[in-house]
């Protein structure tokens, strides 16, 4: 990894946003089997890195749209963790009230409108938002979050074609992890890299390492501030790999679902290892400093389960309560 | 107070039109129409209209001529030919503060927005914990006619009306689709406003000023004794007519006008019911599944007891509109339907009182 030239507080922030995605979600996988959790849950990790190197850039009010594996670009915008807790509980101080589910998060106060399950919903909505700011003049930003899968829809290219249209200030940000669900890539697209396609659009497209978070933030950076100048959308693919199954917990190489090679190949790339060592390396963190951080964060999401798992469940009289 | 708050017109029935009521200012459907999204473009710059070709000097019927040229091309946007996605689009900005307006030239372009429409939009709040509103109004516009045939005509209010999250309303008279139109774009969820090509030269009295109905509310159009005629849209029209034709042999009609499908006024439909004994519901759609099983359903669940016979339904039959003039002649269903349905149903009636007062007699004869 090259010298990023980037203030150590700057580098350690993004350290703590991957960490507590990590982390998070690895507590989602302990706990899961205790079948409190009632709901599917759909694990990023081994894409950290792209929640943190672009939600980094993005202010309180900004916006960020995404999908039903979304745990991972909500806790780096800055949700609760207490209510993102309760919610996979199905609580009532969950951040949908126990409506939504791991699926459907949303904190309006740190500017997540809400996430969608199906493949590519959410990517018109952000360039609804950004439509919306851009009539307002409020100056935000919004970001779509989506999968390689969402590049097969209408959906995805009819918001490019309109965002580009009415130069709108969104970021378009692929996470290519080479499967919608177990359809790899290939049986499903042609041989023309997702980024490309942003030059049928008449916007810039760009393809980057998603497992290094130095590269995805200068992407990221570059595209947040050419959205918020008036300059338009950009379309970012970051190339990284799921290391969970499409859904649940566990792994899904036992099951054949995909290459054990490969995936043995991405387990070296772990984004938090490469980070960590570049860190260690450069001595911008020393191992108490790391120990501090990773305790902290360890603190924050035995309290956010704890007090999911022992808040109240909503009542069923107000079943039919938020339908309008 | 945001106009938003406008105290809304709650009257069942203000029979506005075909009351013999000589209103001081006429306006057309389509005039009604713009009207309303003039005002609200005016009243709130939260509002504005999207969809293709709705700059166009044609004016989607005419019910946004002149609206580019008074708010700009922002507000009153031309756009790709993409319902899906700007529907989303559309989404997106309602749930981040603005109040668009998706007009469609036809329904049958609805379709092609299911998925923003059934899993974004009516969803979203409810997903949300109610957290994130979608102040979304779609407008869409039911053709018919003039070999319209099978993609240029379809009714597909039952399709939305299914939805929970959806409001559905279709104005049949200019008060009401003025009224409907600015009650939806106030509102906080999202609301198709179903219009009818037929209806767009209808003339009513209409209040200048901003007024909002909300959905939820029908009316009685026509008052009667003996059969009840549940109806939407352009059907109010062919109930009315067969309402004076059944005047002319004896037959006393209850004309109510639905005006909103979903949420339907259920204690209109009851209370009507109870009081006629009769039911024949009258739909622009089609029969199976469709908006006249909901009514009739309902009567079934909480008015079985009233009814002296059997439901009646005056819809679509179950078929593609067709394109030739002959075959649209036999596809839509009018008033010479309602009519012998009316006349069945009451013919039965006077059967079923002989039999009963027979009954009566024999019982008593013991």
């Amino acid at each position: 990894m090259r010298k990023s030239g980037l203030p150590a507080d700057t580098l350690k922030q993004l350290y703590a946003m991957m960490l507590t995605i990590r982390r998070f979600e690895e507590r989602i996988a302990s706990l899961y089997p205790e079948q409190e959790m009632k709901c599917p849950v759909h694990l990023c990790t081994g894409q950290e890195a792209i929640s943190a190197g672009v939600c980094i850039h993005l202010k309180k009010e900004d916006y960020i749209f995404s999908t039903h594996r979304s745990h991972g670009h909500c806790i780096a915008k800055g949700i609760d963790l207490k209510s993102l807790a309760a919610e996979l509980y199905g609580k009532f101080a969950g951040c949908s009230r126990g409506r939504g589910g791991s699926m459907h998060l949303a904190d309006p106060d740190h500017g997540i409108p809400g996430t969608s399950a199906i493949v590519g919903g959410c990517i018109p909505l952000a360039v609804g938002a950004g439509l919306s700011s851009a009539m307002k003049g409020d100056g935000r930003v919004s970001a779509a979050f989506f999968g390689d899968g969402a590049v097969d829809e209408g959906a995805f290219h009819e918001s490019l074609n309109f965002a580009s249209l009415k130069k709108l200030p969104v970021i378009f940000v692929c996470e290519n992890n080479y499967y919608a669900t177990n359809s790899p890539q290939c049986a499903r697209q042609p041989d023309v890299s997702i980024a490309e396609r942003a030059r049928g659009y008449g916007i810039p497209g760009k393809r980057v390492d998603g497992n290094d978070v130095l590269p995805v933030y200068a992407a990221a950076k570059d595209a947040v501030r050419r959205a918020r100048s008036g300059g338009g959308p950009t379309l970012l693919e970051f190339e990284t790999y799921r290391w969970k199954a499409h859904v649940g917990p566990d792994s899904d190489i036992e099951s054949g679902c995909r290459p054990a090679d490969v995936h043995e190949r991405w387990l070296k790339k772990c984004p938090l290892e490469v980070f960590e060592r570049y860190l260690f390396d450069r001595s911008i963190v020393t191992k108490d400093e790391m120990d501090l951080i990773s305790a902290r964060i360890e603190r924050e999401i035995e309290e956010a389960f704890e007090f999911g798992k022992k808040s109240t469940y909503p009542d069923a009289s107000e079943l039919t309560e938020y339908v309008y | 107070m945001p106009w938003t708050n406008i105290q809304a017109d709650d009257s069942r029935s203000p029979v506005r039109f075909g009351s013999g009521e000589q209103p001081a200012r006429e306006l057309s459907y389509r005039e009604a129409i713009r009207e309303a999204l003039s005002q609200a473009l005016e009243m709130d710059e939260r509002v504005f209209l999207i969809g293709e070709g709705i700059d166009d000097p044609g004016g989607v019927f005419g019910t946004t001529v002149g609206l580019v040229e008074k708010f700009g091309e922002k507000r009153v946007m031309d756009c790709p030919v993409a319902e899906n996605g700007m529907t989303g689009v559309a989404i997106g900005a309602a749930i981040t503060g603005m109040r668009p307006v998706f007009i469609h030239m036809r329904a049958d372009f609805l379709p092609m927005c299911m998925d923003q429409i059934i899993n974004h939009a009516a969803k979203w709040s409810y997903m949300t914990g109610g957290k994130v509103k979608v102040p979304l109004t779609v407008r869409a516009v039911i053709g018919r006619g003039w070999g319209s045939a099978a993609q240029h005509s379809q009714s597909l209010q039952a399709l939305f009306a299914h939805i929970p999250g959806l409001k559905v309303v279709m104005p049949a008279s200019p008060y009401d689709a003025k009224g409907l139109l600015l009650g939806s774009i106030a509102g906080d969820g999202p609301t198709v406003v179903i219009e009818h090509r037929w209806l767009y030269d209808q003339k009513e009295g209409v209040p200048e000023g901003p007024y909002v109905i909300h959905a939820g509310k029908g009316t009685v159009r026509c008052v009667g004794t003996d059969v009840t005629i549940a109806a939407t849209s352009y059907m109010v029209y062919e109930a009315l007519r067969a309402a004076s034709e059944l005047k002319r042999e004896g037959i006393s009609a209850e004309v109510i006008d639905l005006r909103s499908v979903q949420p339907m006024d259920e204690g209109l439909i009851i209370e009507s019911v109870k009081k006629t004994g009769r039911l024949i519901a009258a739909d622009t759609g089609w029969k199976v599944c469709g908006g006249s099983a909901e009514v009739a359903a309902l009567v079934a669940e909480k008015a079985y007891g009233c009814l002296k016979a059997p439901v009646k339904r005056v819809c679509l039959p179950a078929a593609p509109t067709p394109a030739s003039a002959v075959l649209e002649r036999a596809y839509y269903p009018g008033f010479e339907d309602i009519v012998r349905a009316a006349k069945e149903i009451t013919l039965m009636l006077h059967k079923d009182e002989g039999r009963h007062a027979e009954k009566r007699h024999t019982i008593g004869g013991i």
